[in-house]
């Protein structure tokens, strides 16, 4: 006889109950305790079919296999370069991953990516803490050149894609910029009007400030209308 | 991420006259809250907020002798602790150059404008004098923590009471309802320069990026008591003209914050 | 007459009463976790960095990451000015905290790393330790760290004769009070932090430690309203 203690989107606190009984699996965010499942963050509830979930609010940003990252490059090697992806730890890309291209082993690395380069990639292999692995190989994922990176809270990310990627749609298409938001919390904003670039920046900001009150999508529908509107007066 | 950018970033936008919250370049950030009398153990204390940068003041006083050149004269100490608390950036520790060159400058600024009468704390020439120990904390930095602490310690100041004072020794835990002897508010105000550009009341972003600093403290007649200018980079006699005026109206703004709150 | 004056506390609280109670979470923007928590007049700010990378590296475990902690008082958070740098006091305090709050986080995942835990009295009047544990306890909640349970902390103790809960300064002077600070992790009652001094007899601890166990479900649930409170109205979205 199994009992859920909790629905979808609660918040939960760490060690609340949140099914008894061995029905329910516990996924990431909570753990098993004999008959009962805990919760082991402060999370959000998320339950998919008989798996139970609870999603980080809040904090760093703990890499995860899968996460497309923006880093920066911060070391050149003999086989590859080091990435910072905003963890205690830098990430590794090495030659083989680094391009669909086929890299010579005398090859100049800095042909390809220097320091200080901005890169979208996405992390392969973890192991521990100090070893993440990353590859440039895949859609999307390439150096980005100008435009600016701006950092916000990595809970906040699943926020600011918006459900199917519908939020971050909406800001493209509204300010006419192309962005590439980062599980890690970076987000690189480029476009070819430094106001709308601004208004992009303002907009993610605002989400990030507002991100747990409701009505959010109507919200910023409507700033990035206002915000819109106000500059073609000017 | 990327010092460089965000310099050139910043910069672009000073130059249209905007800075990345939306300010302008004069303005400082609201909400400024001062509160008073938030640590109940203490004679005087502050808690300061200047957007999300946010700092504790805390006064204690004790009797004891004066120092031997100015045997007539009360002892006032500041000191200022970057709480690890409030930074990624700030290590535990004895206090570092940073947080030594801010309790002197905030020390500077009550020093020499004689905020204080301190020959009023004065009990027998010589012997007995009040000693008041002003201890400032970070909680949280975002930025502008001079002139945070400089608010805090004026504030705390102003409220601050005498202990009571038996047979020549402080009956600690006990309040009288004398405040301090407080003849002027010093008021300072800090400005970055960033490229060509003067900002108030700077983040910490935009500190990142900043060439210079200067501190300005002024008194209610606009004089100059005292005066900091702080990072790497140097400025010009025509900046200080250029910013003068600025911090002319931004102290007294944040004067009659302090008056308010103060009373 | 006189016997009623004597077990009448000195703010007036019935025996098994704590002091009121306040607690915020994520009030330092900067921090990766923070939280506030009053009890009575004594305030503690906590805050947590972490995980993050460790200095100098022989500290570093390479199966997992270690917890560090530093507790500290303002100056004039006390009736006698307390000389800023550390303290053999506070040297202790940071010691029995962690050990508090060690059992209760999972740092398995987050080796060579470490996860500061800073803690600032702001103002004293007795149970600064555990009020400080309690604050950090949300704070590393707050800072998404992995934990199994918060933790709660209370003080106990012996006051004129009679097991009494949270204890004041007052209380704590007179002569003959047994103090006890205890941390208790709520779901499973596990103690993680005890300590005493005074004289008390078995069965009396034991009535101590029932009382402390009463007053950290208490506080239990005050930190759990304070870590939901910031996210409220999610659910409606």
């Amino acid at each position: 006889m199994s009992n859920l203690m909790v629905e979808e989107k609660d918040v939960v606190v760490p060690g609340e109950i949140l099914a008894q009984g061995m029905d329910f699996v516990p996924a990431q965010g909570c753990l098993r305790e004999n008959d009962k499942i805990i919760a082991s963050q402060l999370g959000l509830v998320n339950l998919s079919g008989r798996l139970i979930k609870v999603i980080q609010l809040s904090g760093r940003y703990i890499p995860k296999k899968g996460d497309v990252v923006i880093g920066k490059v911060v070391d050149i090697g003999f086989s590859g370069w080091r990435v910072d992806i905003s963890w205690a730890f830098e990430a590794n890309l090495s030659m083989k991953e680094a391009s669909s291209d086929f890299i010579d082993k005398k090859t100049d690395l800095t042909q390809y990516y220097t320091y200080g380069d901005i890169i979208a990639a996405q992390i392969t292999y973890i192991f521990g803490s100090k070893i993440i692995d990353l590859t440039m190989k895949g859609p999307g994922l390439r150096k980005l050149k100008g435009g600016r990176i701006i950092s916000i809270t990595p809970s906040k990310v699943p926020r600011v894609i918006g459900k199917q990627g519908s939020m971050i749609s909406m800001i493209k298409e509204k300010t006419g910029c192309r962005i590439i938001v980062g599980q890690n919390g970076l987000v690189w904003i480029q476009g070819d009007d430094s106001e709308k670039m601004l208004l992009a920046v303002d907009t993610i900001y605002k989400i990030e400030e507002e991100a747990h009150l409701s009505g959010l999508t109507d919200r910023i529908k409507s700033f990035l209308e206002d915000r819109n509107g106000s500059s073609k007066k000017n | 991420m990327n010092n460089l950018d965000m310099r050139e970033y910043i910069i672009n936008l000073l130059e249209h006259g905007h800075r990345i919250d939306g300010r302008k370049l004069d303005e400082l950030r609201k909400p400024i809250e001062i509160k008073v009398n938030v640590s109940k153990n203490a004679e005087g204390s502050s808690n300061v907020k200047i957007g999300s940068t946010e700092v504790m003041a805390g006064i204690k006083m004790t009797v004891g002798e004066p120092f031997a050149d100015s045997p007539d004269q009360g002892v006032l100490m500041v000191g200022v602790e970057l709480l690890p608390l409030s930074s990624p950036e700030f290590e535990s520790g004895p206090p570092d150059e940073w947080a030594t060159e801010m309790a002197r400058v905030v020390d500077r600024g009550i020093r020499e404008s004689k905020m204080i009468d301190m020959k009023k704390l004065c009990i027998r020439e010589g012997e007995l004098v009040w000693m008041i120990f002003l201890d400032l904390y970070t909680i949280n930095d975002d930025g502008n923590l001079i002139d945070a602490c400089a608010l805090a310690a004026i504030s705390a100041l102003k409220t601050a009471v005498f202990p009571v004072l038996e047979k020549d020794k402080v009956k600690f835990g006990e309040f009288t309802k004398n405040k301090l002897p407080i003849t002027k508010i010093p008021v300072t105000c800090t400005l970055s320069k960033i490229g060509p550009h003067f900002i108030v009341d700077a983040t910490t972003k935009e500190e990142k990026v900043s060439d210079a600093r200067i501190s300005i403290c002024l008194i209610e007649n606009n004089n100059i008591c005292a005066m900091q200018k702080g990072g790497g980079s140097g400025i010009e006699i025509d900046d200080l003209k250029k910013v003068f005026s600025i911090v002319k109206d931004k102290t007294k703004e944040l004067r009659s914050l302090v008056t308010t709150a103060a009373k | 007459m006189a016997q009623a004056k004597k077990t009448e506390r000195p703010d007036g609280r019935k025996l098994n009463e704590t002091r009121e109670m306040e607690a915020k979470v994520g009030i330092i923007k900067r921090a990766d976790g923070s939280a506030m928590f009053r009890m009575g007049k004594t305030i503690a700010y906590a805050a947590v960095y972490g995980p993050r990378e460790l200095f100098p590296g022989f500290m570093q475990n390479p199966e997992k990451g270690i917890l560090r902690c530093n507790y500290d008082m303002m100056s004039f958070s006390v009736t006698e000015r307390k000389r800023p740098g550390p303290s053999r006091r506070g040297v202790e305090i940071s010691l029995v905290t962690k050990n508090a709050l060690g059992p209760a986080v999972n740092l398995d995942q987050f080796a060579n790393t470490v996860v500061d835990i800073f803690i600032i009295i702001t103002q004293a009047d007795a149970g600064t330790r555990c009020a400080g544990i309690t604050a950090a306890s949300m704070a590393l909640a707050d800072a998404g760290i992995p934990m199994k349970d918060l933790v709660s902390a209370v003080s106990v103790g012996k006051v004129n004769g009679r097991i009494a809960l949270d204890l004041v300064k007052e209380e704590e002077d007179l002569d003959g009070t047994t103090d006890i600070p205890c941390a208790i992790m709520s779901r499973n009652n596990e103690i993680t932090l005890l300590q005493l001094d005074g004289d008390i007899s078995e069965a009396e601890l034991i009535e101590a430690v029932e009382l402390a166990k009463e007053g950290c479900h208490k506080i239990y649930e005050i930190q759990k309203e304070a870590l939901k409170e910031k996210y409220k109205e999610i659910k409606n979205e």
